[in-house]
């Protein structure tokens, strides 16, 4: 199988807080990443919170979510991408977010989705 | 066409678990290779041998045994998803001293590199919920 086969886009679309599923995506692209799967990322929807800085979890009794996608670069997910239009509407600036995401939309938006072989949507 | 199918919807919150199951069937009868069934998320409960719906209801759970029984299916449930919800085996029930276990025969728990494993060795990956 070729490698451009095996490539794995990852799509967030919860917020943080709301049930496992963040943290559930994020184990997923861990392992992946742990198995030298080619592996992006994209933040999208009410996903895009997850990258919002500030993040305190503990009236919640909930573990800080920024905290947890902050080990992404040190598993080489280095493909992280958010959709401009979800940050737009929620009025979240690019510059803000806490990780280096890039934003995306119209075409390149599109081929993201066209040029990985696999998706899964969390 | 070898396709894995992931399940993030709970059986009995969502339509997910059974569209899943459906989907599965009639992509077997169609010739298609299920290359793993995997259970994320709240699908785990998929996978409690203790659920007693009523008669008349529709029983997953029996379901999904007997097809992967017969098809001789991989069907997997995500070990850390399954433990976090209280859906354990017998070896992971002693390893945190519980006093029961409840996974159904049939189901195997493992961890997400069989997720991984799945979507590399497949031509297409079928998600449902989430």
């Amino acid at each position: 199988m070729q490698e451009a086969d095996k490539s794995l886009l990852v799509v967030v679309r919860h917020g943080p807080y709301q049930g496992q599923l963040a943290r559930e995506a994020l184990d997923a692209v861990l392992t992946a990443a742990a198995f030298e799967q080619p592996v992006s990322l994209l933040f999208m929807d009410d996903g895009v919170f997850q990258l919002t800085p500030n993040q305190d979890g503990s009236a919640i009794d909930a573990k800080n979510l920024a905290t947890m996608l902050a080990v992404l670069p040190m598993y080489d997910v280095d493909r992280v991408y958010v959709e401009l239009d979800s940050l737009n509407l929620r009025a979240i600036s690019p510059e803000s977010l806490t990780l280096p995401a890039t934003p995306v939309g119209g075409h390149a938006l599109r081929d993201l989705f066209v040029n990985n072989a696999h998706l899964l949507s969390f | 066409m070898k396709i894995a199918v992931v399940v993030y919807g709970s059986p009995t919150g969502s339509g997910a678990a059974a569209s899943a199951y459906r989907y599965v069937s009639a992509a077997l009868e169609l010739g298609h290779e299920i290359t793993r069934v995997f259970f994320y998320g709240e699908a785990v409960h998929t996978a409690t041998a203790l659920a007693a719906p009523p008669q008349d209801e529709n029983d997953l759970l029996s379901r999904w045994q007997q097809l992967g029984q017969a098809r001789e299916l991989d069907l997997v449930v995500c070990i850390a998803a399954a433990l976090r919800r209280g859906v354990l085996d017998a070896d992971e029930a002693r390893r945190h001293e519980k006093e029961a276990c409840n996974l159904a025969p049939g189901f195997t728990l493992s961890g997400l590199g069989q997720l991984t494993d799945a979507t590399l060795n497949s031509d297409r990956v079928i998600t449902f919920g989430g």
